[in-house]
């Protein structure tokens, strides 16, 4: 196995990790879906899906078949070439963006060591910044090739948006390339550990060597127009359902819309993650080094978490819900306990562990902005990224390269 | 002997030429400039495959990104339809033939000289590559020079501004 993987590993070990990659953002894609309609409807008071399967866990499932079902007519005067282009490029560059992103720590399996993400490339953060820029087309192209003039309108104001926010969204960076000194996204996250957890991320930055400098403008700044840039209220001005219909994406259907829509949340989870490396340590503990104790913490939640659903799922009202529910307790449970014994594998899973409940908790944190702010008016949105956002980041700039200036005397 | 990377150069290469021959040929002026785009990141493909990955990533975030979003952003904006078909004009004929084929055969000879060996990438010859090496030349010896780079576009930034302003 291992005289395999150190002839053909370079070639076997990426495309493994691709499949695995694809399989998880799908899923991931599905149930934030899942996820996202839930939140809202607790948040409204509502139920939102629970016909399809327990608590509506198979709701995505059923959207999938709908959506590949589905009738899919093609409005008349279209401008082919965009209109079919459009969803690939944008699903495309969606799920390239993810390629760079480094979910952990390296590990070694079999006696090889690769990196936790598909690329480890040294400018990988320049890599996200060129795949955002070009993203612009894929909504442009959608809402000009579509013939309807709803589109065009949510076409041109997507990319006036993505164009206004993407200076401040790569403004806000800099502050945290000027303490790492680096473009790489691996080194960014291990320049920010520490001997005091959480407090040498980025966003408070308390450093070990003391290099830091707190990051909480530019955090604040980057989520607001990351917001922006991936189109999500109270930002979502390009489909805006009262004025503009369902603005750039009105007139697809089936697969084609669902490109538009498993784009949009592949794109989220991207942003989430890029968010979650530079301001909050990527897949680092909050707890200090030193405290080994924390390493039991997954087996701590997926325990009683599993034991929960078990206890919750034999009580269900429906009979597929009696068999489901307690079955993914008991795969949670034993999941836990799993990792309680081995502890190889607990120590293995923590770095991803961290990187995944921070993104869980910035995809939450998106959800739960939808379901509570109102969108905001064009103007409004034109002059909050140009005459507020813009000079904050920019400050933020200065203020860091000072401090930098400062220390180094 | 065929390599990989004479491979993908040979791809990376095909589509640019693609790309800028699709530019002219198209009809609509969006087809052109998605051709364009082509031609760019096909170029920032090029760039990559000699190692200036900088070099490559700003090619795509400012010519593929920023500076054709505003080509494509206008012609949206303008509604620009297909363009009319004209025949040659006489100035095509009379000067521009002769000098596509010099062009040409300048390009074919020099091909034909070059000693069909691939340039070596840029750190094989010493020269920058990373992105550290190129910020430290570009404020350090070439200090002047890019600033005043940056006072013509602010120039020029003011002068849009005025010009849109003058109505009011």
């Amino acid at each position: 196995m291992s005289e395999i993987l150190a002839k053909y590993g370079f070639l076997i070990v990426p495309i493994v990790k691709v499949g695995i990659l694809m399989g998880l953002v799908m899923t991931l894609d599905a149930y934030l879906t899942w996820l996202e309609r839930k939140v809202i409807a607790h948040i409204q008071a509502r139920w939102g899906p629970h016909r399809v399967g327990p608590h509506g866990l198979l709701q995505p499932l059923a959207d999938g078949i709908k959506f590949i079902l589905k009738e899919d007519p093609m409005p008349t005067g279209v401008d082919k070439k965009a209109y079919f282009f459009a969803p690939f490029l944008t699903l495309m560059l969606a799920l390239t963006s993810l390629s760079v992103i480094p979910f952990g720590p390296d590990i070694t399996i079999f006696g090889y060591t690769t990196n936790f993400g598909i690329a480890d490339v040294n400018i990988s953060l320049l890599v996200l910044f060129a795949i955002t820029a070009l993203g612009v087309y894929g909504i442009a192209l959608a809402g000009w090739g579509s013939n309807n003039k709803y589109s065009l309108l949510g076409g041109l104001r997507s990319s006036a948006q993505m164009i206004s926010y993407e200076l401040a969204l790569t403004l806000s960076v800099v502050g945290v390339l000027l303490i790492a000194g680096d473009f790489s996204l691996k080194h960014i996250v291990e320049k920010q550990a520490g001997d005091f957890g959480l407090l040498s991320w980025n966003i408070v930055g308390l450093t070990k060597g003391g290099g830091g400098f707190t990051q909480i403008i530019g955090c604040i700044c980057f989520f607001l127009a990351a917001i922006a840039e991936t189109n999500r209220i109270p930002f979502d001005l390009p489909e805006a359902e009262s004025e503009l219909v369902a603005g750039y994406h009105t007139e697809y259907a089936s697969m084609k819309f669902a490109m538009f829509f498993i784009g949009e949340y592949t794109s989220m989870i991207s942003v989430s993650s890029l968010f979650t490396i530079l301001f909050f340590g990527g897949w680092l503990s909050p707890f200090p080094a030193s405290w080994t104790v924390t390493h039991y913490l997954p087996s701590v939640i997926f325990i009683p978490l599993g034991l929960w659903v078990f206890y919750d799922g034999i009580r269900y009202e429906t009979m597929l819900g009696r068999l489901i529910l307690p079955g993914l307790g008991a795969v949670f449970t034993v999941l836990g306990f799993a990792l309680f014994l081995f502890s190889p594998v607990n120590e293995a899973i923590q770095g991803p562990f961290w990187f995944f409940a921070k993104v869980g908790f910035v995809l939450f944190f998106y959800i739960w902005m939808r379901g509570t702010l109102p969108r905001f008016r064009y103007d409004q949105l034109m002059d909050f990224g140009w005459k507020f956002l813009l000079p904050v980041s920019i400050a933020n700039v200065v203020l860091t390269s000072a401090v930098i200036m400062w220390r180094m005397k | 002997m065929i390599s990989g990377v004479l491979v993908i150069f040979f791809v990376l290469a095909g589509l640019a030429v693609l790309g800028a021959v699709s530019l002219i040929w198209q009809s609509h002026p969006i087809h052109s400039a998605l051709s364009l785009i082509l031609v760019m990141v096909s170029l920032a493909g090029l760039y990559l495959l000699m190692g200036a990955e900088f070099i490559a990533a700003v090619q795509i975030i400012v010519y593929g990104g920023a500076v054709m979003v505003l080509f494509i952003f206008v012609i949206m904006l303008l509604n620009a339809g297909v363009e009319e078909r004209t025949n040659f004009s006489k100035m095509a004929t009379f000067g521009g033939v002769p000098l596509a084929l010099a062009l040409g055969g300048i390009i074919a000879a020099a091909i034909a000289r070059s000693s069909g060996q691939l340039a070596a990438p840029a750190a094989a010859q010493g020269a920058l590559t990373s992105t550290r090496d190129l910020s430290k030349l570009l404020f350090s010896e070439f200090v002047y020079p890019f600033e005043l780079t940056s006072f013509l576009i602010l120039v020029a930034i003011l002068g849009a501004i005025v010009l849109a302003q003058r109505e009011n």
